[in-house]
């Protein structure tokens, strides 16, 4: 394990350019005695498209989580834009959080405002734009997701795509150089994940924003990323075990690796495979 | 410490902030969500205050005139109403109606926003939930409660004069001056000051209750249940502790 890592980290970092927007060294979390991050590092540069992968419950999220400030980790170091911001106030995050945009899992509009309204929130609350202009920026970015027309309606009168497009022109209301990602394609058909891949894609390079994405959908991850980070579930919890380019990571030795990419349920990390004393205990055999 | 009680402490810290340092740094009131607010809390819980006090005020008049009409004493009917209504009655049935339809709508809807990640999308975006949804929320609170006491002392002494002037034959003038004799302008601020206080807890609790809401749908069911109990717990002793400062 040990040694394709190193391999992967020094491919990689062949593949890294320009300044690091994210820096995390040791990232540590802890809920009570579970582990769920084990001192992981990574670097995400200006111009990535960089997806964090791995299993249900190997803290995808929560490192996502971290990178934006609304957790505190329980030890280690995440600089964002430059700036150590897991001991800062709430005005300087605040401060920070007004350079990127976050894409929610579930959209997260508010559901008292109307689409347009979601869109033209960050406008109002961060910048000096007349109502005018606001409206005419709204239009721009919901035909820009293929929303023309779709302005009035409340949140929950959209289908789930929508939502989420909609969810993305907020995101990129304000143009940011960096914005986050939470499964953005979780519980999409085929063709709306695709769409909502190549839009994110396309207007995210338009404005030149640097991506960090969270996801497990292998497809997703190979039409999108340009740096991929695997975290380990089981014995490998809260640690990084693959990290490199999209085919460094198909062509990974790992077996765990190999058997997220290919989706099947035997394997190292099966949970079927119990122990004796398990089976012996459930079917009552002494 | 219980956990909480100290989260609620630390709203009310945090909302202490955004309320009186937050403005002198740019950080003003928001003015329409106020009082989008107060439509909300306060003037479309206008109709069910009204009704309730009306039948308190009615009610107030015919127990009284049965008891006090086997003294003779039918005049102090009016003072009895009106001083009840002030002091004690209006504040708190009208703090029941708001808890009722206005701290529970406060917590379930926050809940939801906190379960649906919209909470957490107001702090990525750098809007503080604290300035975006619990200022508003509580000033609206503040405001209205006080308003809706003194339109239900209104409608209770309304509802005592149809009384009075019907069944027990008092003149409108007789009614009106008894009615007033019996308070004072102390006992008004004192009605009032008990409201803003009744107002302060029921909408910090309810906003507290709906931050902390935990898990789906059942986690917003509990968090309102739990936050109109407490509510009503609060108002009572809060109600009984006050009395007892000021009349007694």
């Amino acid at each position: 394990m040990g040694e394709t890592r190193t391999t992967s980290q020094e491919a990689a970092a062949g593949s890294e350019s320009g300044e690091p927007i994210i820096e995390v060294d040791s990232l540590v979390r802890r809920y009570g005695p579970q582990t769920v991050l084990d001192g992981i590092s990574f670097r995400v540069y200006s111009g990535d498209t960089f997806v964090i992968m791995g299993g249900s419950g190997c803290g995808k999220s929560t490192v996502l989580r971290h990178l934006i400030g609304t957790e505190k980790p329980t030890g280690g170091k995440i600089r964002v834009f430059g700036e150590e911001i897991t001991g800062m106030h709430d005005q300087n995050l605040t401060r920070i959080r007004r350079r990127f945009g976050m894409l929610f899992q579930s959209g997260a509009l508010l559901q008292s405002l109307t689409v347009a309204e979601n869109v033209a929130l960050p406008l109002i609350e961060h910048t000096e734009l007349d109502q005018n202009l606001v409206d005419t920026v709204v239009k721009m970015k919901l035909e820009q997701v293929g929303l023309t027309g779709h302005g009035h309606k409340k949140p929950s009168e959209i289908s789930g795509g929508m939502k989420k497009r909609v969810a993305l022109a907020r995101a990129l209301a304000l143009d940011p150089p960096l914005v986050f990602s939470d499964e953005p394609t979780a519980g999409l058909d085929p063709v709306m994940t695709a769409v909502i891949d190549v839009l994110t894609q396309k207007l995210t390079r338009k404005i030149g924003a640097t991506v960090v994405v969270v996801t497990h959908d292998m497809n997703s991850i190979f039409r999108i990323a340009t740096r991929v980070i695997m975290l380990g579930t089981g014995q490998y919890q809260g640690k990084i075990v693959a990290e490199g380019t999209p085919d460094q990571i198909r062509s990974h030795s790992d077996p765990v690796v190999q058997q997220f990419i290919k989706g099947e349920a035997a394997g190292v990390k099966s949970s079927g495979d119990r122990s004796d004393p398990y089976r012996e205990e459930l079917l009552g055999i002494d | 410490m219980p956990e909480g009680f100290r989260k609620y402490l630390s709203l009310c810290g945090n909302l202490g902030y955004w309320l009186v340092v937050a403005p002198f740094h740019g950080q003003f009131y928001r003015v329409p969500h106020i009082f989008a607010q107060i439509v909300r809390i306060g003037v479309q819980a206008v109709p069910m205050a009204a009704l309730t006090t009306l039948t308190i005020g009615v009610v107030l008049a015919m127990q009284s005139a049965a008891q006090l009409e086997k003294l003779g004493a039918e005049v102090f009917v009016p003072g009895l109403i009106s001083t009840s209504l002030v002091k004690e009655l209006a504040p708190l049935v009208i703090a029941v109606i708001v808890i009722g339809r206005s701290g529970s709508a406060v917590t379930a809807e926050l809940g939801t926003m906190k379960v649906s990640e919209e909470i957490d999308a107001l702090e990525v975006m750098a809007i503080h939930p604290m300035s975006y949804l619990i200022v508003p929320r509580f000033l609206a609170m503040v405001i209205m409660m006080p308003v809706l006491t003194v339109f239900g002392i209104y409608v209770g002494l309304f509802g005592g004069w149809l009384i009075s002037s019907s069944a027990l034959d008092m003149s409108t003038a007789f009614y009106v001056s008894h009615a007033l004799d019996y308070i004072g302008i102390k006992d008004i601020w004192i009605g009032i000051l008990k409201s803003v206080i009744f107002g302060v807890l029921v909408v910090t609790i309810a906003c507290n209750s709906g931050l902390n809401v935990r898990g789906g749908a059942e986690g917003v069911g509990q968090a309102t249940t739990g936050s109109v109990v407490l509510s009503l717990l609060a108002v009572f002793v809060a109600n009984a502790i006050l009395t007892a400062l000021f009349f007694f």
